[in-house]
């Protein structure tokens, strides 16, 4: 492999002669040290003078080849293997990038056009991957939505402009009445990514639709499941195209006034996103009059305050007038009357990061990727027993199966697997069985699962699926904002049964009660926070209620719980 | 065809069977409205629907899911199961899940709001073990004098939380914390008393538990075992209607009555906890008689004897008009009729007044001249829908809580609220549109300036002053004078806002002034009544629904005993005692030789007293030791009566110098009706009997009466009530049958079958014609000056009520504001090097008190305000006893002042 890159090095500089050093400044890389890396890299490219620099990259040929730029970028989903550093035009990858790493990459790859091996990753059979499109992890994914991610400067409003950026914007509003846009992503398929999977053109069709003197429309990027960081990088990765698909939802629903609520742990997508909302009124794609066309669309940032039910709409609604973030029965929906009791949509992140592409590209080639009731793809954070755990994207329809085993890169020892939970706290456990399930709303939820935000976690044979949905509850116990019965006391007491199973203290009815409990609080909760909130406890009974009649006897059949096991 | 309703209407199946109902309702609405009970906890009619307790889910028979039916409107052709194996199964593990929680329930079956969970575990038949577990563990809220909210008994339905935020306005508590772990308490787990709430107990009201009580109620034992009474609150002019509960002949709890027509389900601090004084040992239980500077009990006859024997030898001696009476506003209809009645007829004078002298004599004589009649021209109900709101001189949210209420939701419903006052008091703070600080005292020039900047701009109502009204054009004249830099030389208000109000009020459709005591306690009072009646006629602002001129009375009811003669001009129903054809009336009515002059006011009767012209007094329910002005006076004149004779409830200030004092019942003891400020009369019944040997006051005049050889013999208030309805035109429909019911009547009730008066003056002026005032600026009797460099002005504040013979003997309400202070502007407290707290000699010509400081910014530089309320630092010390020469008001809210530091 390294032959061939040495071989191909004057091929693999780009046209305009600048080589591009990417390095990661996702949360995952930057946690591991990628800015450092940032830093040392920026002043060793300063370092070199001028000449050298020409030099160097004349040695390749090429006489007008004389620049070298270190960029940051956002979260390239390989998180496992952090933090990245990607030099282009030549696509190389290099993973687990320290500081004492950079001499390396400056004396070997920029002076010498040489690979630095150390630095690329090896698959679990030693096979050696110098780019990033062929690591297998990239191979089975369809990186659309999150396409830009690893290969533009998120704080650049330029480097997403190169990318055809607000492009669509300019065709929406010049070309389109908001009757064609909305039309447009209806016949495209586009469904809601934050979990429920409904028609986003529809929801722009009903606020469209309802007559008032303000509407709003809103980004939701309170993603809180445990362990998703989908809208996450999104939103620190590739911000102007969150801004181009609400300012185009914005001008489909004629509303002129747009929020992105971003949760209050996510401070780095708050600095980006209100960066490039700057950057977006003074290139005149947000205020007034965009592209000439007469419609003014201001849009600003509301933080979270940490409540995980805010993602919910109508809670978020609240938390965003300034009261408590509680959800209100719907109907009325938001639709109708929702912020300060106007028409608001509402779209999560990496929904609205669809719509540029649809709006650019049209329905047709939209609704070709995908399955045909659930079109596009999706964005999954993947953990748990895998290879290769991080951020992927995956085109609607592929199965389970391949996510684990050609993505993940299959289990991450010899055992076996057992479950995968998706969906997070609001999803269900699968078994072996329904891997080849294609993936699609309606199918997860014909199995007892969903899509959900994107939470994907991967489980072997040690896993007590018992435990597993006792964590969830756990979380939505603690979560669950204590306005309705059922979510407050009602999962209560299901988290309670669930100790005792996994504290050998059960009771012999408790799996009985817990069952009814669980149907009781999904069909009686007031928000999607409740009425979901079961799902983890009902499948697992589903495919694993042998695992809890043996919790029944004293029994852990996977050794987890119990402290004397 | 279209049929034409068919657009508002839907209908909808409920159990198999069809029924419409308006466009918009919810399932609940059509369910309840067709006599379908559907169970519920966190709903509440008066509150937004929430859908929080889930136990009025019914099944959408389509979709088979199920809804909350208080939030799920009905959509036509909707079919809807209300109750079957499912929805009784998952309504049953609500309530398991709720009790699992509960270390306690109220274990009630009364129609009480608190007894409502309680009810629905014995519906649903529901055993406590069923989930039990972890139950949570929070430390109770008690750390305020009213009430105790305990954990154990709460299901967090929170309408407590909703009621304070909806009807209130106050989000004092909400929910804390998230999951199982939530409760409900002050926001951040503050203390209650430093919040923001005000111990309306409207939380306590709202909740199904009974897990917030009253703490009266629970000292007084198992708070399930009450009776209870419907009355009406006698804490100011609403007139709220409230349910008394009692046990053991005590007050244990109140709440008000949800059929009240006046107040809805509001009432304030002093309404919901201040009646304890009731129960109250130093209660007066039996007669006294002075004795060497003693008092000594002696026995209803020894006493009713001594009385009559005293003023009859006064009467003889001296002749009637050396008597003098205080009736009082705060007793009912029947003994201020017959009180009167007692003056005129047994002693043969019209010295009879009581203390609407003090607070509204200006708006009754202003009013009366202006449009013929002196009340409120709305009702309370009036005053949301109202599009412009003009407060000048009331403090509406301390003195009327329930009506500042009204006036935030016309503000909610987008009204413009203008607020013309010395004060920045809290409703100029939170809800007006328009501040405007006027130098106290001088209101007939920013009212006249408003009128000439309307006149001038062209934006008053030509048409209504052509045809409705008379002698506009010397109003016009008069109004010339008021330009708008001299009206800023003289009120200090800035002349572009006087012109924005001007014309903020002048484009009002429905503009409503509503004014208390800063409009009307001056030297010049009238004139401020009559330039208000001016600025409402010159705009065509009176006579329509929500629209017109509203003085707001204080005491709950000063307007019944104006209405009913207790007054030296008038009988009741203002028929003036100085025309034949009223005399003439009366005394055949009443079988006497009548006194055709007029009597003595009350600042009157005491100057005479102190000159020895008035010899014998009788003041029932009155205080004037700390409501009437200058004291110093007042204490030479009741010293220098040859007999004075108190009727009271409580040993007050006034009482120790009295040589017999007779026990009253209290409004809880007796019955009767009282007119509230919107010319309502309410009937209310006895709740208790009355304390010791006291008796209600109607009986003892007539049992002085009768011995003074002029029988009354009345074997019930009623029978009084039947009466005044006899003798009083605009009363002639209020008997005691068509009263006896919970909406009362408003006057004018001028016919047998008559179904009362909402507004006054519509089409007509009660006097015909609307008449204006010409008006020239007079200054207030005394300016500050460099012996008395600040200017005192007095009021009332939201925990007391007049001179706290009731309020400082309720055990909260004391300890909440036990003692007076003085407002004073931070500068001012610079310059004095006074904090907070620190004691403050304040000086008049009159007298001086000494009094903490409260450092406020509500008051201007140079000026302090006092409560009236305390008699240990009685602003009354220092008040200027000057009168408005028409209604003998004395200006009570400007006197000029020295203040000094104390050590």
């Amino acid at each position: 492999m390294s032959e061939e890159l040495n071989t191909k090095k004057t091929q693999v500089l780009s046209e305009d002669g600048v080589v591009k050093i990417m390095v990661c400044a996702g949360t995952g890389c930057q946690s591991s040290g990628s800015l450092e890396v940032f830093d040392r890299l920026q002043e060793e490219i300063d370092d070199l003078d001028e000449n050298i620099k020409v030099g160097l990259l004349s040695d390749n040929g090429n006489e007008d080849i004389n620049e070298v730029e270190v960029e940051i970028s956002g979260c390239h989903g390989f998180c496992d293997e952090g933090p990245l550093v990607r030099v282009d035009p030549m696509g190389i990858l290099y993973t687990n990038v320290v500081v004492d790493d950079v001499e390396s990459i400056v004396e070997d790859t920029l002076k010498r056009g040489k690979l630095a091996e150390d630095l690329c990753y090896r698959s679990a059979d030693g096979t050696l991957y110098a780019k990033e499109e062929e690591i297998p992890f990239y191979k089975g994914q369809r990186r659309l939505v999150l396409g830009n991610l690893g290969e533009i400067d998120p704080e650049s409003i330029e480097s997403y402009k190169e990318t055809g950026g607000y492009n669509a914007l300019e065709k929406a509003l010049t070309d389109m009445t908001p009757k064609e846009v909305w039309g447009e992503v209806l016949n495209a398929g586009l469904r809601g990514r934050g979990g429920a999977g409904f028609p986003t053109g529809k929801k722009w069709q009903f606020t469209y639709e309802e007559d008032a003197d303000q509407k709003y429309v809103i980004a939701n990027c309170d993603e809180g499941d445990p362990g998703a960081f989908m809208d996450r990088s999104l939103t620190e990765g590739d911000p102007h195209r969150v801004i181009e698909g609400i300012t185009i939802a914005g001008y489909a629903i004629e509303a002129t006034k747009g929020f992105i609520y971003v949760r209050a742990e996510y401070p780095l997508a708050v600095k980006r996103v209100n960066k490039a909302i700057d950057d977006a009124y003074e290139n005149g794609y947000l205020g007034e009059d965009i592209f000439g066309s007469g419609f003014d669309f201001d849009l600003e940032v509301k933080r979270g305050a940490g409540a995980f039910v805010c993602g919910e709409e109508t809670a978020l609604i609240s938390s965003i007038e300034g009261r408590a973030g509680r959800p209100q029965p719907r109907p009325p929906y938001p639709a109708q009357s929702g912020l300060y009791g106007q028409p608001t949509t509402i779209n999560n992140v990496e929904t609205l990061g669809n719509v540029p592409m649809i709006i650019r590209n049209g329905s047709d080639w939209y609704s070709s990727i995908g399955s045909e009731n659930s079109p596009g793809t999706k964005t999954f954070a993947i953990t748990g027993d895998v290879a290769n755990t991080g951020l992927i994207e995956v085109p609607m329809g592929i199965t389970m199966r391949e996510i684990i085993y050609d993505v993940a890169g299959g289990m991450d020892s010899d055992r076996d697997f057992k479950a995968v939970q998706i969906g997070g706290p609001s999803g269900g456990c699968l078994p072996e069985k329904h891997l080849d399930i294609p993936l699609g709303f309606d199918s997860l939820q014909e199995v007892g699962a969903m899509v959900g935000s994107g939470g994907l976690v991967v489980m072997d044979e040690n896993s007590c699926m018992v435990n597993v949905a006792k964590f969830f509850l756990n979380f939505i116990q603690d979560e669950s904002c204590g306005k309705c019965t059922p979510c407050r006391d009602g999962t209560k007491r299901m988290l309670e049964i669930l100790e005792r199973l996994t504290e050998g203290e059960a009771k012999p009815n408790d799996i009985d009660r817990l069952e009814e409990l669980s149907h009781y609080v999904k069909e009686s909760s007031l928000c999607g926070l409740g009425q979901t909130a079961p799902n983890p406890v009902l499948s697992t009974l589903r495919y694993f209620r042998d695992e809890y009649e043996a919790h029944l006897e004293g029994r852990c059949p996977a050794g987890v719980c119990f402290d004397h096991e | 065809m279209p049929n034409p309703t068919a657009t508002e209407l839907v209908e909808i199946e409920i159990n198999g069977e069809k029924f419409a109902g308006e466009q918009g309702s919810t399932i609940l609405e059509i369910a309840r409205e067709n006599g379908i009970e559907i169970p519920k906890l966190c709903h509440m009619d008066q509150l937004e629907p929430t859908g929080a307790c889930r136990m009025c889910l019914v099944e959408l028979v389509d979709s088979g899911k199920l809804v909350t039916s208080c939030t799920h409107p009905a959509e036509d052709g909707m079919k809807v199961e209300t109750d079957n194996e499912r929805i009784h199964r998952s309504r049953k593990l609500n309530l398991e899940l709720l009790l699992s929680n509960n270390t306690e329930v109220v274990d009630c079956d009364s129609d009480e709001t608190r007894c409502e969970f309680s009810k629905l575990l014995k519906q649903y038949d529901v055993e406590v073990e069923s989930y039990a577990g972890e139950k949570r563990n929070h430390e109770n809220i008690e750390d305020n004098p009213f009430f105790k909210l305990d954990h154990d008994k709460c299901i967090l339905c929170g309408r407590c939380v909703r009621a304070c935020e909806e009807i209130r306005g106050r989000s004092a508590i909400d929910f804390v914390g998230r999951g199982f772990d939530t409760k409900i308490a002050p926001p951040l787990d503050r203390s209650l008393t430093e919040g923001t709430c005000q111990f309306c107990g409207q939380c306590v009201d709202a909740c199904p538990t009974g897990a917030l009580t009253s703490k009266m109620r629970i000292e007084k034992g198992d708070p399930t075992q009450v009776e209870k009474t419907s009355t009406v609150c006698t804490y100011c002019g609403v007139g709220c209607r409230m349910n008394v509960y009692t046990k053991d002949g005590e007050v244990v709890d109140v709440a008000p009555d949800p059929e009240a027509p006046a107040n809805d389900i509001r009432i304030c601090s002093k309404g919901r906890f201040g009646f304890d004084f009731v129960n109250r040992d130093d209660r007066l239980k039996q007669p006294l008689i002075k004795e060497k500077d003693e008092f000594r009990e002696a026995s209803w006859d020894e006493a009713l004897d001594l009385v009559s024997e005293k003023l009859s030898e006064i009467k003889e001696n001296h002749g009637s008009n050396a008597i003098a009476g205080l009736s009082s506003a705060t007793c009912t209809n029947e003994e201020n009729y017959l009180f009167q009645k007692f003056m005129r007829a047994t002693v043969g004078t019209n010295g009879v007044d009581h203390c609407a002298r003090l607070c509204h004599a200006s708006t009754v004589a202003g009013l009366v001249r202006a449009f013929g009649s002196g009340a409120m021209t709305n009702s309370i109900g009036e005053i949301k829908d109202a599009d412009t709101i003009l407060i000048t001189g009331s403090n509406t949210t301390e003195s009327h809580p329930v009506i500042g209420l009204e006036v935030k939701k016309a503000v909610e419903n987008g009204a413009d609220l203008i607020v013309v006052d010395p004060r920045e008091i809290d409703i100029a703070k939170e809800d007006a549109t328009m501040y405007l600080r006027q130098n106290s005292g001088s209101d007939v020039a920013w009212i006249m300036g408003m009128i000439r900047v309307i006149l001038e701009e062209g934006l008053w109502d030509e048409k209504f002053v052509e045809a409705r009204t008379e002698n506009f054009e010397e109003m016009r004249e008069a109004a010339e004078e008021f330009t708008p830099d001299r009206v800023e030389e003289l009120t200090g208000i800035d002349k572009k806002k006087l012109r924005k109000a001007a014309r903020l009020y002048a484009n009002a459709d429905r503009g409503s002034i509503l004014f208390a005591m800063g409009i009307t306690q001056h030297s010049h009072g009238t004139d401020n009544v009559l330039a208000i009646a001016n600025l409402a006629m010159v705009t065509g602002n009176v006579g329509k629904e929500s629209t017109g001129v509203n003085p707001l009375r204080g005491q709950n009811n000063v307007q019944g005993a104006c209405d009913l003669g207790a007054l030296p001009n008038v009988y009741s129903g203002y028929q003036n005692v100085d025309l034949e054809e009223n005399q003439k009336k009366f005394e055949d009515l009443w079988d006497v030789d009548l006194d055709p002059n007029p009597g003595l006011t009350v600042v009157e009767m005491i100057r005479e007293a102190e000159k020895g012209n008035v010899n014998g007094m009788y003041i029932m329910g009155e205080n004037p030791m700390v409501s009437d002005p200058d004291l110093g006076h007042v204490e030479k004149g009741l010293e220098n009566l040859d007999f004075l004779v108190v009727q009271d409830i409580f040993m007050t200030e006034t009482a120790e110098y009295a040589d017999v004092i007779l026990p009253a019942a209290s409004f809880l003891e007796t019955s009767g009706t009282f007119t509230n400020t919107e010319r309502r009369v309410q009937h209310f019944d006895r709740a208790l009997e009355p304390k010791g040997n006291s008796r209600p006051d109607w009986e003892i005049i007539s049992q002085v009466s009768t011995r003074m050889g002029y029988p009354m013999k009345y074997g019930s208030a009623d029978e009084i009530t039947d009466e005044i309805a006899d003798v009083t035109p605009i009363y002639t429909g209020i008997t005691a049958e068509r009263v006896a019911n919970k909406q009362g009547l408003q006057w004018p009730c001028v016919t047998g079958d008559c179904t009362g008066t909402k507004y006054l003056h519509k089409g007509q002026f009660s006097r015909g014609l609307g008449k204006f005032h010409a008006l020239h600026y007079r200054e207030p009797a005394e300016l500050p000056d460099g012996d008395y460099p600040f200017t005192l002005t007095t009021g009332r504040m939201y925990y007391h009520f007049h001179t706290r013979s009731m309020t400082g003997r309720s055990q909260g309400l004391d300890e909440l504001v036990p003692e007076a202070y003085m407002e004073i502007n931070p500068a001012d407290a610079e310059a004095l090097e006074v904090d907070s707290g620190d004691l403050v000699r304040v000086s008049s010509r009159r007298g001086e008190i000494e009094i903490k400081a409260k450092i406020s910014d509500r008051v201007p530089s140079e000026t302090v305000f006092i409560p009236f309320h305390f008699a240990e630092a009685a602003a009354n010390r220092l008040t200027n006893s000057v009168l408005d020469p028409i209604a003998k008001i004395p200006e009570l809210k400007v006197s000029a002042v020295n203040l000094e530091k104390v050590g």
